[in-house]
């Protein structure tokens, strides 16, 4: 094996394993909240090590470089908006957090017409 | 297949393992929202095992599925979140 397939080898195995973390957690966490974040860090710093392993495969062609970095700003960027917004309709749905959550600083605070902070 | 092929492919193994952990979540999970973060989970899962694809056949021109599955998933997500919030009037 040559050092390029040694270095991407290396970056697709610290993907997978996160990717792995990731879906271990979604299914031992106790609630919703915990999967989500398990789910929204977790699986998104594994795909980014996927992608950069992709990318460092292909290092002599640049356009699946600048595709690979375009996709690797897009997760970054879209990731804690969706994360956001499935515990956002969770918590105004009334999902309920694990027994002993503390503080829960957002209960009891969403006017439920507006579904805004009052 | 070369032995670098040979890891790659052992990697996708590993990862369709991980991938039916997320299924059984999105079968099982009790609301909704589990449903959904588990949906966004084996979006993530397919883009990566598309990746891993690439590398083994070769083939360049799949990079666009990457893009195209990612972007799918995220509007998904998105449109999903948004019906629960909204849309049960």
């Amino acid at each position: 094996m040559t050092l390029l397939e040694i270095v991407t080898l290396i970056l697709l195995a610290i993907g997978v394993f996160f990717i792995a973390v990731s879906a271990v957690g979604l299914v031992r966490l106790p609630d919703l909240y915990t999967r989500v974040h398990a789910a929204g860090k977790a699986g998104t710093l594994g795909i980014v090590g996927v992608l950069m392993g992709v990318g460092v495969y292909y290092i002599t062609s640049l356009s699946v470089v600048v595709k690979m970095v375009a996709v690797i700003g897009f997760f970054f960027l879209t990731a804690p908006v969706a994360a956001h917004m499935i515990d956002r309709a969770a918590f105004l749905t009334g999902v309920k957090p694990v027994e002993g959550t503390r503080p829960n600083e957002l209960a009891g605070r969403y006017d439920p017409e507006t579904r805004r902070l009052s | 297949m070369s032995l670098f092929q040979t890891a790659v492919a052992a990697l996708m193994f590993v990862l369709s393992l991980s991938l039916g952990a997320a299924v059984w979540r999105l079968l099982r999970g009790p609301s909704i929202p589990d449903r959904t973060t588990a949906l966004d989970l084996i979006v993530n899962h397919i883009v990566g095992l598309v990746a891993m694809f690439v590398i083994i056949s070769g083939q360049v021109v799949l990079i666009d599925v990457v893009i195209v599955i990612s972007v799918l998933g995220f509007l998904g997500t998105v449109a999903i979140a948004r019906f629960i919030e909204v849309g049960r009037s």
